[in-house]
């Protein structure tokens, strides 16, 4: 199978723990991820904040490239698929003569979650299972964006998704249910307003801790650095002592399917996992 | 409390025009306050959402164009998601703060407002992808108050973060790659400031 890849700014750089896991797992269950040649940035939350019609210029031109190429496109970051679906909407309505792109609407825009938990390779994932991750109970916390809003990101279950859960279960780990897995981390106000990623991620451990949970699964680049860089500074700041690494589903999926760079991906992490995973037995 | 609560407030036209032609329509709010009741930052805001709707569609441009809700908004859509009325209160809060720039109110939380400006200007320096390094660096040699970070002991958190992803090799000190089409993201961010300043 091969499949256009769209990776977004961040996985060229904090985030490349989340590239290289995608990549070592994509080529253990024969996906081929192409990358998508030339693509720019989407604008992230600074073009919709600012600029609207840059905010669609930047992921249209994105969006005719994977057009070009002929395939469907996957993104990893919750933001950058949110934005090359909004401009897949504008594209289709009357904004469209004003982008002046070219761009037939012909292929389809894949969170990546959604792309790797359809049941067909689900199924397949679940044969492939070497390590079943037993006994990791974690809550699955998902990007807003990828979710939100659904008029853009078609997706029914926003309020709930299933996904991880479902993934985690193929995983042969414990999903723990919880009612915060789409409430906001905060996003990009963490450059400029760490006080209030302080305050909103705060309360995201808590409820996680009180609902059973070891660790966090997240499938968005932005949520795994809200909830990972700044946990030392919030225990200290709360007088508080958390343990919560915050894992990339794919790192998981590549742990489950004995990858031989797990440990690797996992060093790009603040809060070490390997204490937990080591506990549990799920990892040298 | 924000001093418009107990006021009489004129109507004025304009504004919910405005936002009705970008595909905005406040009017449509019957003020269920669903929006506020799920917001996960309304505790920074000075206006809770519902009142920012409420505000623009009476036309009260000085109070939501200045406020400090349309600047702590994440964008997290959850109240676009949740409106009885379809109303994208989401981009209500985008379109506030670009109207908000245009018309040179000044912004009540510069750093957020100078992080976004410092995103754009970023992506325009480098050719078309963002450089997370560089984006720091300029947000932080624009920003001054480097003394009073040094005091307050920000600085010292912001440098160890930095340095705990330097040494795990999450922030390269490099740029991105030059895209072929730089030329075209170039005209792109001309068309749109040219349109933005319409």
């Amino acid at each position: 199978m091969k499949i256009s890849y769209y990776p977004g700014c961040s996985l060229e750089g904090t985030a490349i723990d989340y590239a290289a896991s995608i990549g070592g797992v994509s080529r253990l269950l024969e996906l081929e991820l192409a990358e998508l040649h030339d693509w720019n940035c989407c604008g992230a939350t600074a073009a919709h904040s600012l600029n609207h019609e840059l905010s669609l210029a930047l992921p249209a031109r994105n969006l005719a490239l994977a057009e070009q190429a002929g395939r469907d496109v996957v993104v990893p970051c919750a933001l950058c698929f949110n934005r090359l679906k909004a401009a897949d909407q504008a594209l289709r309505g009357p904004e469209r003569s004003r982008l002046g792109v070219d761009y037939r609407g012909e292929i389809k825009i894949w969170d990546l979650l959604d792309y790797l938990t359809q049941d067909s390779l689900l199924a397949a994932l679940a044969q492939k299972v070497v390590k079943p991750l037993k006994g990791l109970k974690a809550v699955g916390y998902y990007g807003c964006l990828a979710a939100r809003p659904p008029a853009v990101t078609g997706k029914a279950d926003c309020e709930n998704p299933q996904n991880l859960e479902r993934l985690l279960t193929v995983l042969g780990a414990e999903p723990v249910d919880w009612s915060f897995k789409t409430d906001c981390c905060g996003a990009g106000l963490a450059v400029a307003r760490p006080d209030i990623i302080d305050t909103l991620v705060k309360r995201l451990y808590e409820r996680a801790e009180r609902a059973g949970a070891e660790c966090f699964v997240v499938s968005c680049q932005m949520c795994q650095a809200n909830l990972d860089l700044p946990q030392s500074r919030i225990a200290r700041n709360s007088g508080r002592d958390y343990y919560l690494p915050v894992l990339y589903f794919t790192e998981l999926m590549g742990l489950a399917l004995g990858h031989p760079e797990v440990k690797q991906w996992l060093k790009g992490h603040l809060v070490d996992p390997m204490p937990l995973l080591r506990g549990k037995g799920l990892i040298g | 409390m924000p001093d418009f609560l107990n006021q009489t407030l004129e109507a004025a036209p304009g504004l919910p025009e405005r936002l009705l032609t970008a595909g905005l329509t406040v009017s449509a709010c019957f003020q269920c306050r669903k929006c506020s009741g799920g917001c996960p930052l309304s505790f920074a805001m000075d206006l809770l959402p519902d009142q920012v709707v409420r505000l623009a569609l009476l036309g009260q441009d000085d109070i939501v164009l200045g406020c400090r809700t349309i600047w702590v908004c994440s964008g997290c859509a959850t109240c676009t998601t949740r409106c009885p009325n379809a109303i994208e209160i989401a981009g209500v809060m985008d379109w506030l703060k670009e109207e908000a720039l245009r018309r040179g109110y000044p912004s009540p939380q510069p750093g957020v407002t100078r992080f976004h400006q410092t995103f754009l200007e970023t992506i325009r320096l480098a050719g078309g992808r963002l450089s997370e390094p560089v984006l720091l660096g300029l947000y932080q040699f624009k920003g001054g108050g480097a003394l009073a970070k040094i005091k307050s002991g920000a600085m010292r958190e912001e440098l160890r973060l930095a340095w705990e992803l330097l040494r795990r090799g999450r922030l390269k000190l490099k740029l991105p790659r030059r895209l072929q089409g730089r030329r075209e993201i170039k005209e792109i961010f001309a068309r749109s400031e040219a349109r933005g300043e319409k």
